[in-house]
């Protein structure tokens, strides 16, 4: 953690030498204008709510609007670039998540960043664990039956997705690849509604994705939940065990969301953006209106500049093989 | 009874003084970004989500839906007055309604419109409260394979759009169908016909496609020879429907709107094939089919009535199940996430307030889109009244910062202004732009719907027989299609005979 935070400082040094004095004063006065929040996902998403719900704070923090930009495209990757190459004057930001700085770099060889070493980490805004489910009438009612099952079955479960590339594909590739069960029916859709309206539909068998979308269908018993890949139980689905009690303890993934700026933001206008983000993630009700979402708040390290690198550092290590292995790969 | 003790409490939260003048806003909103060629719900709904954020949920949520379905009502304006479909589900509008445009009859299209909106929209919505709930359970029951099915359907009904030459029409829908498969590939992320152009790896967008080969391309048409387009805006004529014209369409609108709602509810936006199955349907009931195409007011009324109708029966799977049947409606997830309303089948119980004042609030808002757009219409007709040289600027430049406004990205503008030019080509050759749009509507949901029922049936085509509604559906595709081509079929061998 000092090595990576002693860089930042290296880097913020470095560029506000190179900008000059214009540079420094100008990040004296930051914010002074309207600063622009980029979601590469479309209005609505969970990305996007979380976005919206963490901005408003920020924006009375920082006596400045927060304006949320969708640009939607290419899994995330093409806006996420776009930042990447922005200029580093803390305007421009994006709320990054795993997919487009975890998932992407082992599923698009073209890919036209580096998530680590293009850009500038703020943190963590929002953590929501995955939880393994299934159709209301499917064979398996715990994760170990869940697990058994698919073993047994080869080649006869359908698994769900969200399309290459999002949290309930990256996610499902890591269950199967732990479990030993590569070769699963996965059924591609454009996005978690209809995966998810199928589902209930009993038209597919299984999928995972992030507690946000599945905690009503939960609840309402119209989908089974196996298992939740977090340490611990989560308070709105208390009924729901952990995957470690389930017997899958390796199974550990939450999808998350950061805000990122390009690489080389000053180090002072990096710190009013931490501050600002910590500002909200305490204030009662944004705090309130996140995690009614399902959404774990995330803890003081994660929500640190060094601990959201820690955790897209981790990500990548764990997803890269099975996401290599899974053979999908984008342009 | 709990019906009426439901619709009371929903009534009491939307005649609320705040309530009246939010769900007013938003309807009024939505008729003038319907009316904008190009700017649609989604993007405004989205422009707006951060405007709602002092409001209460409930009155948030009034606003934004009478926004969507505000625009339904706003998208036919432009579609008749100047041929533009400002939606997908008012492409079948530009059919007939321009057509009447032309003949002075642009009042006359743009109130039976209006009024069979109406008629739709209450339907819908008592369908929503009464029935919201088994209706949902059905919807379930349509998988990939029934989806795959219901698709081919609605593409045997675009042979039946067709003015013209039949053949001329199933090329169009092939091409339509070729374009909607430009992009990456969902199931393994390949991108299919970019060439390696990055604007191009999440496929056309709709907007682009319709604004291009219907808008523009109409706007280089017209300049061709302005002197005819001036002639139509020296004949206004009546402004409403006259008693025959509304015996006419009053049929058609009970169909349109029955049809609209069946499949408003399916999900993944079952309510875009809506209006042209209603088209299809009135041009076969029809004595003379001849006048479709030629300014046929049931071609008008029954495809405005499903198209509102579906428009608020899609709300369906939204309310009682918490799960988004198109893009509005998933930002309509948003909305609520964002105001802590968690969408799922709790919400009725939950939140009935929400519940039960979102749907009385639909109802008030139709009432108030008849309102606003009956006096409107005068204003509508008179702009025709204006010199096209000062009004092709404007539709140009609106439908650039509509289209602008989608992504916010200038490539868009510019494939807009290409697929101007080949919509222009297009009409030169005699082809017709409208299956095109239809068969690229489907193509994603046909290609998409397609691979998933096979990989769940594992390679088995037999999924598509086996299953009873799938197997209804495709039978009644064999009908439409056999109806749509035996009479030409019949004609080729009167005229082998004569000859």
């Amino acid at each position: 953690m000092t090595i990576l935070s002693r860089r930042t400082m290296f880097g913020a040094v470095a560029v506000a030498a190179s900008l000059g004095f214009a540079g420094a004063a100008q990040a004296q006065a930051y914010p002074n204008k309207p600063i622009t929040m980029f979601v590469a996902f479309a209005a609505g998403g969970p990305t996007d709510v979380i976005a919206r719900i963490v901005s408003e704070h920020m924006s009375k923090t920082l006596g400045q609007q927060i304006v949320i930009e969708n640009v939607a495209g290419a899994g995330g990757t093409t806006t996420t670039a776009r930042v990447a190459a922005a200029a580093p004057d803390g305007y421009t930001l994006i709320m990054g998540q795993m997919g487009t700085h975890a998932a992407a770099p082992a599923l698009y060889p073209n890919l036209k960043y580096n998530p680590i070493t293009d850009f500038t980490p703020i943190g963590i805004a929002g953590i929501t664990p995955i939880v393994i489910v299934t159709k209301k009438d499917f064979p398996a009612n715990n994760l170990r039956e869940f697990v058994a099952y698919l073993k047994a079955n080869p080649g006869k479960v359908n698994q769900a997705h969200a399309g290459v590339g999002s949290t309930a594909f990256t996610t499902c590739v890591l269950l199967t690849a732990q479990i030993g069960v590569p070769k699963l029916n996965a059924v591609a859709y454009r996005g978690t509604g209809p995966a998810l309206n199928d589902l209930v539909g009993g038209q597919v068998d299984f999928m995972c994705d992030q507690v946000t979308n599945l905690t009503p269908q939960i609840l309402a018993g119209n989908i089974k939940a196996m298992g939740i890949a977090t340490p611990a139980r989560l308070p709105v689905l208390p009924n729901v065990p952990t995957t470690a009690e389930g017997g899958l303890p390796e199974y550990q993934i939450s999808g998350w969301n950061g805000i990122f700026g390009p690489k080389g933001l000053p180090k002072d206008i990096q710190d009013k953006l931490v501050d600002a983000l910590n500002k909200a993630l305490e204030d009662p009700t944004t705090n309130k209106r996140l995690a009614d979402l399902g959404t774990v708040i995330p803890n003081a390290q994660e929500r640190a500049p060094a601990g959201m690198a820690a955790v897209l550092a981790r990500d990548i290590a764990l997803l890269d093989k099975p996401l290599r292995d899974s053979g999908a790969v984008g342009q | 009874m709990d019906l009426f003790s439901n619709l009371a409490l929903g009534f009491g939260v939307a005649l609320s003084l705040k309530n009246l003048a939010l769900c007013f806003t938003g309807c009024f909103i939505g008729t003038l970004i319907g009316v904008l060629p190009g700017v649609g719900p989604i993007a405004t709904i989205a422009m707006l989500l951060p405007i709602t954020f002092g409001i209460d949920p409930v009155g948030a949520l009034i606003m934004l839906a009478g926004i969507y379905y505000g625009a339904q009502y706003g998208g036919s304006t432009t579609a008749i007055l100047v041929n533009i479909p400002g939606e997908a589900t008012s492409v079948v509008t530009t059919l007939d309604g321009h057509q009447m445009a032309k003949q002075g009859r642009a009042g006359v299209a743009l109130g039976i419109s209006a009024i069979g909106s109406f008629i739709a929209g209450s339907v819908a919505t008592i369908l929503i409260a009464a029935l919201g709930a088994p209706l949902t359970r059905m919807a379930l029951l349509f998988g990939p394979a029934e989806y795959f099915s219901l698709m081919v359907m609605g593409l045997c009904f675009a042979v039946v759009l067709a003015r013209g030459s039949i053949l001329k029409a199933i090329a169009m829908i092939l091409l339509g169908l070729l374009f909607s498969t430009i992009g990456t590939d969902l199931e393994t992320g390949q991108e299919r016909m970019t060439f390696g152009f990055a604007p191009l790896s999440d496929g056309l967008d709709f907007a682009v496609l319709a604004m291009g080969i219907f808008g523009f391309a109409e706007v280089i048409k017209n300049l061709e020879n302005p002197e005819t387009r001036d002639v139509v805006r020296q004949k206004v004529g009546r402004l409403l429907p006259n008693l025959a014209e509304m015996k006419q369409s009053a049929l058609p609108i009970v169909r349109g709107t029955f049809l609209g709602s069946a499949l408003g509810i399916l999900p993944g936006n079952g309510a875009v094939l809506g209006p042209f199955a209603s088209y299809t349907l009135e041009k076969k009931l029809a004595k003379d089919s001849s006048r479709f195409g030629r300014g046929a007011i049931e071609g008008v009324a029954g495809p405005e009535s499903a198209n509102n109708a579906g428009a608020q029966t899609s709300f369906i799977p939204l309310l009682t199940l918490g799960i988004p049947p198109n893009a509005v409606m998933a930002l309509m997830v948003g909305a609520m996430t964002i105001h802590g309303v968690i969408p799922g089948p709790q919400v009725m119980t939950k939140n009935p307030q929400l519940f039960w004042g979102m749907i009385a609030s639909m109802w008030i808002g139709n009432l108030m889109l008849l309102i606003i757009n009956l006096p409107l219409i005068g204003l509508w007709v008179k702009l025709l009244k204006v010199p096209y040289r000062l009004m092709f600027p404007a539709i140009l430049l609106f439908c650039c910062i509509g289209i602008y406004s989608i992504n916010n990205s200038p490539v868009d503008v510019a494939m807009t202004a290409f697929f101007g030019l080949f919509g222009y080509a297009l009409i030169k050759f005699g082809f017709e732009p409208a299956p095109l749009l239809l068969g690229y509507v489907l193509g994603r949901l046909l290609e998409e719907k397609m691979r998933q029922a096979l990989i769940i049936s594992r390679g088995s085509f037999m999924t598509f027989v086996e299953r009873p509604i799938s197997a209804g559906l495709l039978a009644v595709a064999v009908v439409v299609l056999v109806v749509a081509l035996l009479p030409s079929i019949s004609k080729k061998r009167n005229v082998v005979f004569t000859e």
